[in-house]
């Protein structure tokens, strides 16, 4: 029998299913010149009820559907950063669809579906069910990458994120089977229990590197980053501020969950995991190639790219880290990633205008004087990106340096600070150009439309109060790791 | 021991269709050598005692996908494979992690312990015990998967209908110049395209 | 009677097949194909564990993987003519694949 409380502990996957059907029946009923905003304000109402949905399900904690899904305070944590991104990302694209003359039907309902797969990804603890979860989020990202129809970039890069995506996808099938084969059971408790009696058998630890390999694409880590810049330049900018963000948060929330929970009794003993080298190594090797990478490069979208590699390194230093305060920093910095990131992304996708044309770095200069609002909030996102303090990029990496010096990680904490520092010469050049440099060309700025404006200003909001304010989210982090860990 | 003749011949015929996948230049023939592949894949299930798995490998993986695989090939006539020259990075980075990654998990699995051997029908799987497995335990994974064949259908419906404009109105020529080089192609390039194919 | 590692070595044989493909091929199609030769490859692992460890889901995670199968074809076959659109190539090369 299936008990109410197991629909509650799915109930922001089926509010968002639901409506996801419900655009899917109102927009053939609709002009399809006149669609763009009824189906956008069905689609918001459906994430925000989602995000409401999550905030209901704190009050029945535990698993459901015989195993499959657990609702505790991790998995909340990452809903409402899930949910509460395609909210931001559907507010922010109304307009942009009208430009583009992009179908808005599909482009709200795969935003909805793929979110449920985001969602499940968190609350999920059966391997198969994260995989289907996984791939729900991926496919649906695949297409939104291929909207701009007319434009061989946005296909190519639809293209090439789906064959890379799908490869990476099989190898971690095969680690799911490889870890099914040493320890007889899919399901993470169950792997965790069976590892710590038998010990960990060879085959566990190629299975460990496998899944590595299938989610280190997804977090776009080296060395499996290739992809990303030329994917980010092609694609919608709507769609790379929603796939920066909100997949890659769901996978780090999987990968938080798998390399965590499976190794809590060597980690809570003291001793280094068994895949403790390989996300060493992976997080250097992102933070330097993302840095060095961005500083050359004059295209907008392509230097937020590179620095979003960089950024899953900075995550993954909290991985490497001690593991209690290690997962509520790796936590809160995805928290704040997913503000800063998904708000500069909205700038970019805007000032872009019809067709991606104005994304170089010449075309920025003297925006500070023609648009004083995109210049402000691009501004606050990048000053959060560089780390500066009364900014979520300072508190979150505070937090992982701090974790990753508790840990004796002091050659990991070094290059780290090395990277943030090249960091910040490639953020404050956007800057320079913005405010010191008068502008070469006549550059038309569209008027910002309320979608837009809203969704910068919740941005925003997020950045500065987790600059300001970080204990609440903290204090949450610190106790879903616990929840973790238990 | 007929159970290893068995087995060993249909290893063989499944490693040389997967070969000759990777040799074959035209793409119908590599479709064709990936059904003998999965066929000989199904009768390794059934030795396993695999049976519905078996049957919904043929009817599947060689029926419906392979199907539609060689509808695509035909559909965009696709030809002989061209040789260019390949990713440098597949060649100098690919080829020896591939290599040292391929003889690290042979080694794993040669050495994993007490794995044992299986008679024939070792683990005997018939419809009636997986379907209450996956109407039961697997209940959310099936329902889900719901979700996923939904965006599958939006995502064909969307990438494969032809491009085409709400405002179709006749542009100026420096506009449309300018929105050629924006985008990449030009609107009446589809037009041709078409035309060509159905002549 | 068949030693169970015969099975996973020639599913290991397989995917090393497939990712051979993956990385040598230039069509794009025959490129995808590598892929499900792959998915393949650990369907064929994920029944040979279900029979070491003697429980049945093995054998349904099989069912999961041809699902998820199929709907990436969908969208795989769906993305590639798209490409063929506007490009008119189905030779990665061409279409600056796995640039760096």
């Amino acid at each position: 029998m299936i008990a109410t409380a197991d629909y509650i502990r799915i109930l922001p996957e089926i509010v968002l299913t639901l409506f996801g059907l419900i655009v899917m029946f109102v927009d053939p009923l609709l002009p399809e010149s006149r669609n763009v905003k009824p189906l956008g304000i069905i689609a918001l109402i459906g994430s925000l009820g989602a995000v409401a949905a999550s905030i209901y399900q704190m009050r029945y904690p535990g698993p459901a559907f015989w195993n499959f899904v657990v609702v505790d305070n991790f998995s909340i944590f990452f809903h409402l950063l899930v949910t509460i991104a395609a909210a931001l990302v559907i507010m922010a694209s109304f307009e942009y669809l009208r430009v583009q003359e992009i179908r808005a039907g599909e482009y709200f309902g795969l935003i909805l579906f793929g979110t449920v797969g985001m969602a499940l990804m968190s609350s999920a603890v059966e391997l198969v069910l994260i995989f289907i979860a996984l791939e729900i989020s991926s496919i649906s990202t695949y297409i939104l990458a291929g909207f701009r129809r007319r434009d061989a970039g946005s296909v190519e890069s639809s293209l090439k994120y789906f064959l890379l995506g799908s490869f990476a996808t099989a190898f971690f099938l095969y680690g799911i089977a490889l870890m099914f084969g040493a320890t007889g059971s899919t399901d993470i408790p169950q792997i965790a229990s069976a590892l710590r009696l038998n010990g960990a058998p060879l085959l566990a630890y190629v299975a460990y590197a496998l899944m590595f390999v299938g989610l280190g694409f997804k977090i776009a880590s080296a060395p499996f980053h290739v992809w990303t810049p030329d994917v980010y330049e092609g694609a919608p900018s709507p769609v790379v501020a929603f796939m920066s963000t909100a997949p890659k948060m769901a996978v780090f929330a999987v990968l938080l969950r798998i390399l965590f929970v499976t190794e809590s009794p060597s980690l809570l003993a003291g001793s280094r995991p068994v895949w403790f080298w390989w996300v060493w190594g992976s997080a250097a090797v992102s933070m330097t190639l993302g840095n060095l990478g961005a500083l050359v490069q004059n295209n907008v979208k392509r230097m937020l790219a590179y620095s979003a590699i960089a950024h899953a390194g900075y995550l993954l230093v909290a991985f490497a880290a001690a593991p209690e305060a290690g997962i509520s920093a790796a936590m809160f910095y995805a928290a704040s990633y997913t503000a800063m990131n998904l708000g500069a992304f909205i700038v970019v996708s805007h000032f872009a205008n019809a067709g991606e044309r104005y994304v170089t770095l010449d075309d920025y200069t003297g925006l500070g004087r023609r648009s004083p609002l995109l210049a402000m909030t691009l501004t606050i996102f990048l000053i959060s990106l560089i780390g500066i303090p009364a900014t979520a990029g300072f508190f979150a990496k505070f937090y992982v340096f701090s974790a990753a010096l508790k840990a004796n990680l002091v050659w990991l904490t070094i290059i780290a600070v090395v990277n943030s520092a090249i960091g910040a010469y490639y953020y404050l050049r956007v800057i320079v150009a913005m405010y010191m440099r008068d502008s070469t060309q006549e550059i038309p700025v569209m008027r910002v439309p309320a979608g837009v404006t809203a969704t910068l200003l919740c941005s925003v909001a997020a950045v500065i109060y987790l600059g300001i304010l970080p204990g609440r989210v903290l204090e949450f982090a610190t106790r879903s790791a616990q929840s973790l860990l238990r | 021991m007929l159970h290893l003749i068995l087995f060993s011949v249909f290893a063989v015929i499944a490693v040389a269709g997967a070969l000759n996948l990777l040799v074959q230049r035209h793409p119908i023939s590599s479709a064709l050598s990936l059904i003998v592949v999965m066929g000989s894949l199904a009768v390794e299930y059934l030795l396993l005692g695999a049976e519905f798995v078996a049957a919904i490998q043929v009817i599947i993986y060689a029926g419906a996908i392979m199907v539609l695989f060689v509808f695509v090939i035909m559909l965009l006539n696709a030809g002989v494979e061209e040789r260019t020259k390949g990713s440098k990075v597949a060649l100098i980075l690919g080829f020896p992690a591939m290599l040292v990654g391929g003889l690290l998990v042979a080694w794993v699995l040669l050495r994993a312990p007490n794995v044992g051997s299986v008679n024939v029908g070792a683990m005997y799987g018939p419809p009636k015990a997986i379907g209450w497995l996956l109407f039961h335990d697997f209940l959310l994974p099936f329902e889900v998967t719901s979700v996923l064949v939904l965006i599958a259908i939006m995502g064909a419906v969307v990438l494969a209908s032809p491009v085409r404009s709400r405002f179709s109105r006749p542009q100026p020529e420096p506009e449309r110049q300018a929105l050629k080089a924006a985008a990449g192609t030009e609107p009446a390039h589809e037009e041709t395209v078409t035309a060509r194919r159905s002549s | 009677m068949v030693p169970l590692h015969y099975y996973l070595l020639l599913s290991a044989i397989l995917f090393a097949c497939g990712v051979t493909g993956f990385l040598i091929k230039r069509n794009i199609i025959t490129i995808f194909m590598s892929i499900e030769l792959m998915l393949n490859a650990v369907n064929l692992s994920f029944v040979a564990f279900a029979a070491r460890w003697h429980v049945l889901s093995g054998q349904v995670f099989v069912f999961f993987v041809m699902v998820v199968a199929a709907a990436e074809t969908a969208v795989g076959l769906a993305i590639i003519i798209a490409v063929y659109r506007t490009r008119e190539t189905l030779n990665v090369d061409q279409v600056n694949l796995l640039k760096l």
